[in-house]
């Protein structure tokens, strides 16, 4: 069996004697008698570290690592750069617990409000929060922050991401509010019918830029609407595309969020995540979760720390905006890094060649006998296609190595590529799709 | 140190992309807004990086008996586990058939768990302890709202609960009726009768609880709360006490959360990713999370996907390390380091609850303070001096001028004995020169910071002069 406590038995004995006992037992007294467990647990017995490696590799090996990536929908296959796989594993930074002791965390809170710095520097925001779980759940909080005793409505775009739907409206069945559902049209949200849901109970429209489809929103003008009807607008954004797109404050966004795995973080099936979170500066004590700020110690040197902590829930308890603590902070120190590693040229570089690739792909597999875009509005990196034969079609995709699009509905798929994917990759691909057709 | 845009010089890059070889796509709309990330080589980021780790307190680089969150060390293999390409290359949408490992990690992490907690069913969606809890008591939300019981609007917290409990009741739209501990520090039963009703959802608790005390009473309160209606969430906070001894699920408990980044030593890089894996009763499985892409609408969803899978590939690993013998016995040595250093720790400060503990105990310092002037955080810094992590501080509520230690079982005798050691040093410190613990830290990256100002005139950012 594995085990990680140091102390011999001798030593385990020598202390129990110091603190007055004979057996082990005894440390468990105060559990009434009865509960106490007599079996030993109904698990395995433990391994040395050489038969776990060996079992936890056989399943990975049971995982099919797919060759090509060309399916999104939420989780982006970029490249990772080796320095930002290296970095976030150094044990200081992977083994600290939350910053609470600034004195000795200045390396983690220094990362923190670098990060911070940096989406700022990419949204356009003024403010934003150390993290939060992911995407899904930085709608959430931010559908949360804008609610108020006499607007509490959300109301949501149809065509955000199901599972970011999913979750604003767990959160709202949770505070005993609404969530209403905007229609689209064209795999667009539907400005007129936006329009006359924006009654004067509604708190704040979720919008995602680009949509689920991969569309491109005509934000703006879907903010002025909300805006006209003194509710919120929340924009989700694909952080990497802010590189080359107009950011969420060019388009009149009050709070950013985002799923900020394309920014160095593996597909990993699902997580562990980034949830952004960012703001104007008029929502800042609004925003939940933990902010670093920059002061100075007592000898005036510049010092990080912890602030404005009076949102929080060590301190207000059920009055707090959010019950977060825990966040994703070594998913942020990574974000942080990548976007120090790529700097600005190279996330311009990266969003350019992803549009370039996926527009390549869209293009020749329209060429293809049936194969006909779904949505005829400007995309970023995701396309729907509708074709025939389209689980044969994924079914010769996946036999050659390549995870294709995500089948939507009856017959459509969601496609996606990134700057990963070479022209010889698409190509081979499109080859596949040409013979399952013909 | 500088920060990383003061390091930025215009024009330097790293060569990480090769040459588009598709044609480029304009778009119609693009970013005006002028980018202004830094502007980096390689080797700028790596150092920069590298000074900033050197600037970090971890649980692998020393002792770090930080009460409640189980700062245990965190094992390599798990790390290389979590490493493996089989897990990091996956997509979360691919066909179920690709991905025969994933659901076999969460398979075996789920049983191991249900066995450990005495619970029959087992999500991993949540992402931290809180998220957890949220999740929880949406289970008790949704098998009251199931059965028409529309009456029951609040949740009990005892007033020596994490601050989480309180908000996560607010959160799922209940109110907090707060109930104050018993003398001894465990829930009051009298107090606790007084307040159960047809209006109680439920109750939140942990136990041990956050004094480090197992609260005997235990069947009494579940049967309590049970009796009037209303189901029991356990706080796995303190799981790391009583794993392999007692369940959960035996002390009458109907759903509980548990933090992988505690109790399963997954590392808690600097504030998370955690994983907050949620159990429950057979009657509760329906209503557990899903996510509505991977498995259909018609559950609730607490965050995209699956959850945080290379936490639970982790914990998976640590659980197969430790297995059916090793998992009371990380248990046993929490609790007997706990007992071990509390009577070390007795001959100078004193404990809040001067009798057995679990994992964790708290020193009351009002009395020491009165008697030398020198506070629970003064002590704190002195042990940043010291080179170890404080303590938790001022908490629990209940307790004042607390220190919350918990040493857990990876740490050996001999630091245990330091630790009393540089405690007996402070004692004596404070009696002779306590200006000088006021003024602590000496001899760290810096000195106490000024809270107050960052609150009142907040920098969150940096911005170019």
């Amino acid at each position: 069996m594995g085990s990680y406590v140091p102390g011999t038995l001798q030593e385990r004995q020598e202390m129990l004697r110091a603190i007055g006992m004979e057996r082990e037992e005894e440390l468990y007294a105060d559990v009434p008698a009865g509960m106490l467990l007599t079996e030993p647990l109904n698990i395995p017995s433990g391994m040395s570290e050489l038969e776990v490696r060996s079992k936890m590799e056989a399943l990975a090996a049971e995982n099919k690592v797919y060759k090509t990536v060309l399916r999104g929908a939420g989780a982006y296959d970029h490249y990772i750069p080796s320095i930002v796989k290296y970095i976030p594993a150094k044990e200081e930074f992977l083994t600290a617990y939350t910053p609470y002791q600034a004195e000795m965390s200045q390396g983690i809170l220094q990362s923190i409000f670098e990060y911070q710095t940096m989406i700022c520097q990419l949204t356009g925001m003024d403010v934003s929060n150390a993290s939060v779980y992911d995407g899904a759940t930085a709608a959430a909080e931010a559908a949360a922050m804008c609610r108020d005793r006499k607007r509490s409505v959300t109301l949501i775009s149809a065509a955000v991401h199901p599972d970011t739907i999913n979750t604003v409206r767990t959160y709202c069945y949770g505070s005993n509010t609404e969530l209403r559902i905007v229609p689209c049209k064209d795999g667009k949200t539907d400005l007129d019918a936006l329009k006359q849901m924006l009654t004067p109970d509604v708190a704040s429209l979720v919008l995602q830029q680009p949509n689920f489809f991969g569309q491109l929103e005509d934000a703006r003008a879907i903010g002025e609407a909300v805006h006209a009807a003194k509710a919120m607008f929340i924009l989700s954004c694909d952080p990497l595309s802010l590189a080359i797109l107009p950011t969420p404050k060019e388009l009149g966004a009050d709070v950013m969020v985002g799923e900020g795995q394309c920014l160095g973080l593996p597909i990993a099936w699902g997580g562990p995540y980034l949830g952004i979170m960012a703001a104007t500066s008029k929502m800042m004590r609004k925003l939940p979760g933990r902010i670093v700020g920059e002061t100075h110690d007592d000898a005036g040197n510049k010092a990080y720390v912890l602030s404005l902590q009076a949102r929080e829930q060590h301190i207000r308890r059920e009055k707090a905006s959010s019950n977060i603590c825990s966040n994703e902070a070594l998913c942020a120190l990574t974000a942080g890094l990548y976007m120090a590693a790529m700097g600005p040229e190279g996330m311009k570089e990266a969003a350019r060649q992803t549009t370039a690739k996926a527009h390549y792909l869209q293009a020749e597999l329209c060429k293809l006998p049936g194969v006909e875009l779904k949505y005829g509005g400007a995309f970023y990196q995701e396309f729907v296609t509708v074709l025939p034969k389209r689980d044969a079609v994924l079914a010769a995709l996946d036999e050659a190595g390549i995870l294709g699009g995500l089948p939507l509905g009856e017959n459509e798929i969601l496609w996606c590529a990134t700057e990963k994917n070479t022209r010889a990759e698409l190509d081979r691909a499109v080859a596949i799709v040409k013979e399952v057709l013909a | 140190m500088k920060l990383i845009f003061e390091k930025s010089v215009p024009g330097r890059h790293s060569s990480l992309l090769p040459p588009c070889d598709v044609p480029a796509f304009e778009l119609p709309e693009t970013r005006q807004e002028p980018l202004e990330l830094p502007e980096l080589c390689e080797n700028d980021v790596s150092r920069h990086y590298t000074q900033l780790c050197q600037r970090v307190h971890g649980v692998n680089c020393g002792f770090y008996p930080l009460g409640s969150c189980t700062m245990k060390y965190n094992p390599r293999i798990d790390e290389e586990a979590a490493s493996l390409p089989g897990f990091t290359n996956v997509h979360p949408l691919a066909p179920k058939a690709s991905v025969k490992g994933s659901l076999e990690v969460l398979d075996l992490a789920a049983r191991y768990l249900c066995e450990i907690s005495g619970m029959d069913g087992m999500t991993f969606q949540p992402a931290a302890g809180a998220h957890g809890e949220f999740t929880g008591v949406l289970l008790i939300k949704q098998y009251h709202d199931a059965r028409g019981d529309k009456a029951r609007t609040k949740i009990i917290v005892p007033d020596s609960a994490h601050g989480t409990n309180p908000a996560t009741a607010a959160m799922c739209g209940y109110d907090v009726v707060n109930v104050a501990s018993a003398p001894n520090g465990c829930v009051d039963l009298e107090a606790l009768k007084a307040v159960l009703g047809p209006d109680i959802a439920g109750l939140m608790l942990t136990n041990p609880n956050t004094v480090g005390i197992f609260d005997e009473n235990i069947l009494e309160i579940t049967r309590l709360v049970h009796a009037c209606g209303g189901l029991c969430y356990y706080d796995g906070a303190n799981l790391n006490a009583v794993m392999g001894h007692v369940r959960p699920g035996d002390m009458g408990f109907d759903c509980i959360h548990m933090n992988l980044h505690k109790t399963f030593a997954t590392p808690h890089g600097g504030g998370g990713p955690g994983a907050g894996a949620v159990g429950c009763k057979a009657f509760l499985k329906e209503f557990l999370p899903k996510s509505a892409l991977m498995e259909g609408e018609g559950h609730i969803q607490v965050r995209g996907f699956a959850g945080n899978f290379l936490v639970v590939v982790r914990a998976l690993a640590y659980l197969l390390t430790l297995g059916r013998e090793g998992v009371p016995e990380a248990s046993a040595n929490a609790v007997l380091n706990a007992n071990y250093l509390m009577q070390k720790i007795k001959g100078s400060f004193t404990p809040a609850f001067d009798r057995v503990c679990m994992h964790e105990f708290v020193l009351d310092l009002s009395e020491f303070k009165k008697e030398t002037g020198v506070s629970a955080l003064d002590v704190a810094k002195s042990l940043i001096d010291n080179g170890m992590h404080p303590p938790t501080m001022y908490f629990p509520l209940i307790v004042h001028e607390a220190l919350m230690l918990e040493p857990t079982e990876t740490e050996s005798k001999e630091t245990l004995d330091e630790a009393a050691e540089v405690f007996r040093k402070l004692y004596d410190l404070a009696h002779t020169d306590p200006e000088y613990m006021h003024a602590a830290p000496h001899h760290a990256q810096i000195g106490r910071p000024d809270e107050v100002a960052a609150a009142r005139n907040p920098v969150v950012r940096w911005v170019k002069a």
